[in-house]
């Protein structure tokens, strides 16, 4: 069982009114925006399960804009992320899935398009008192809650890749505390998933590039 | 210096001769990944904001998202001005707290959850009336903090706090039993007061179901937490007289959580029961007929 914290008790300090539905799509957004290395220009959200119902009233819609903007879970701001959006040229668009069933009630996607062309898209669950997972990068099955600093690695499905990206961490003397492989189908793309106590130093990333079945990295520090 | 029950805590407070804010604190530094003066930077931040959402709306009312509360806390507070109010003074301004801070939380602000958003009024109504009535230091007040973070670790560890898995009572009722047992540490009470006390307050709001209107985090829930710190302050007040309750706080943690995950779905949060069912709950938006 995790530790659990006096701040976890009298905590999160939080703009309200839901954590589920509030400060916990702040997160999964804050996550979405932390994976991608360039300036978002565009981002469209799909509200699934109760997130679909319930949304205007627990300021889900300007939760996850928020994220994306860069606020966190305590930030003012995020009451007036329409406003901030307009301010930053950031274009945003909300669909309403209310009819699609998901595995979680309170399930949304992430599609995001940046300035130079690169996309992404994920889907993350709010699971209670503001704990947040996501579940899927580019429609890859994955998971990961952001409570660590985490290695996103994407890769070609070939021998050698996890072995190569152990070696890197263990050269910046980073200590692993989960890894994971996710993968699509042998020999596609795949997922590494690596989580850590500590941060792990932006310098890994040019050790990491020296193989060539790795085809993106991204960081989320904590 | 770890604890896992209540039972527990309460032998390591007696070993050390220490309060359970104490016990915690000591938890936190050599389990945890604080220092002791990060952690009271920690607590002086959430009693800032604790403070401010407690004060904010009594002279700036917020309507909330969903347009069902906004501007309650004034009210009260101005029945209570014109010496009109029919509680005392302590009971007042606990109420009106910790209906202050739903408002601002129903109003997109910033508030501490303390352990849920839902029932985020009842730890800061109860601590700042009794500060403000009581003349205590912020010390004191840290103190009733770490308390509470105690009692309610112990119900998150070993039960819930989530509405949606054990109803009002995982959410109010852990946050009533938090204060009633802070309270009874900031007025001098002793270890084992502190557990009756939410060992009474756990058992008095027992059963209670979630039945947001509309799935929305304002009504019934804005009240309830004033009802949570009625139940804390009375709690507390017959533990600081020496009343004890025959059930241990452990067992009924277990209790409520029994209870609370016999519920029928209806009632832990959908919006498909109790007050968000009736004809006029439905019309405001249930889960049901949407």
């Amino acid at each position: 069982m995790n530790f659990l914290s006096i701040f976890d008790v009298i905590g999160p300090n939080m703009i309200g009114p839901s954590s589920s539905h509030t400060a916990g799509a702040v997160s999964i957004a804050l996550l979405a925006r932390k994976m991608c290395p360039s300036t978002i220009k565009k981002v469209t959200f799909t509200l699934y399960g109760s997130f679909s119902k319930t949304y205007r009233g627990h300021g889900t819609d300007r939760a996850l804009l928020g994220g994306i903007l860069g606020f966190a879970t305590e930030d003012a701001r995020i009451r007036e992320s329409f406003e901030w959006a307009e301010k930053y040229n950031v274009e945003y668009h909300f669909i309403i899935a209310d009819d699609i069933p998901v595995n979680h009630p309170n399930t949304a996607d992430i599609n995001i398009e940046c300035a130079d062309g690169y996309t992404l898209w994920v889907r993350g669950e709010s699971i209670g008192g503001g704990k947040v997972k996501i579940v899927s990068i580019n429609h890859i099955d994955v998971e990961f809650t952001g409570e660590y600093s985490t290695m996103i690695v994407r890769q070609t499905d070939q021998p050698g890749v996890v072995a190569h990206i152990a070696q890197c961490l263990a050269h910046q003397d980073v200590n692993i505390a989960f890894m994971r492989l996710f993968r699509e189908d042998k020999g596609a793309t795949a997922f590494t998933v690596v989580e850590s106590d500590e941060p792990i130093p932006d310098s890994i990333l040019k050790e990491m590039k020296t193989n060539k079945h790795i085809r993106e990295i991204m960081l989320i520090q904590i | 210096m770890d604890f896992i029950t209540g039972q527990a805590l309460l032998a390591m407070c007696s070993q050390h001769n220490l309060p359970i804010s104490a016990v915690m604190k000591q938890r936190e530094i050599t389990q945890g990944i604080l220092t002791d003066a990060e952690i009271d930077d920690k607590l002086n931040t959430a009693l800032t904001i604790m403070k401010n959402s407690a004060h904010d709306p009594l002279h700036t009312p917020q309507k909330s998202m969903g347009g069902l509360i906004g501007g309650e806390a004034q009210k009260v507070s101005r029945h209570m001005q014109a010496d009109q109010n029919i509680t005392g003074t302590i009971l007042s301004k606990a109420i009106t707290y910790s209906m202050a801070v739903l408002e601002v939380n129903a109003s997109m602000g910033l508030i501490v959850a303390a352990p849920t958003a839902g029932s985020s009024g009842v730890v800061p109504g109860v601590i700042l009336a009794l500060q403000e009535e009581k003349s205590l230091a912020d010390d004191i007040m840290y103190a009733g903090l770490l308390n509470a973070s105690a009692l309610g670790y112990l119900l998150m560890r070993n039960a819930s706090v989530s509405g949606a898995e054990a109803g009002c009572q995982a959410e109010v009722g852990a946050a009533s039993a938090m204060a009633a047992s802070a309270a009874v540490e900031m007025m001098g009470g002793s270890p084992e007061m502190c557990l009756h006390a939410a060992s009474i307050a756990l058992s008095n709001l027992l059963g209670l179901v979630c039945d947001p209107i509309a799935g929305l985090v304002e009504a019934p829930c804005q009240s309830r937490n004033a009802i949570g710190v009625a139940n804390a302050i009375t709690c507390a007040e017959l533990a600081l007289s020496g009343i004890v309750n025959p059930i241990p706080y452990d067992e009924m943690v277990d209790a409520m959580y029994r209870v609370g995950t016999s519920l029928p779905m209806e009632l832990r949060e959908t919006a498909m029961g109790g007050a968000a069912a009736t004809p006029t709950g439905c019309k405001l938006g249930c889960n049901n007929c949407s």
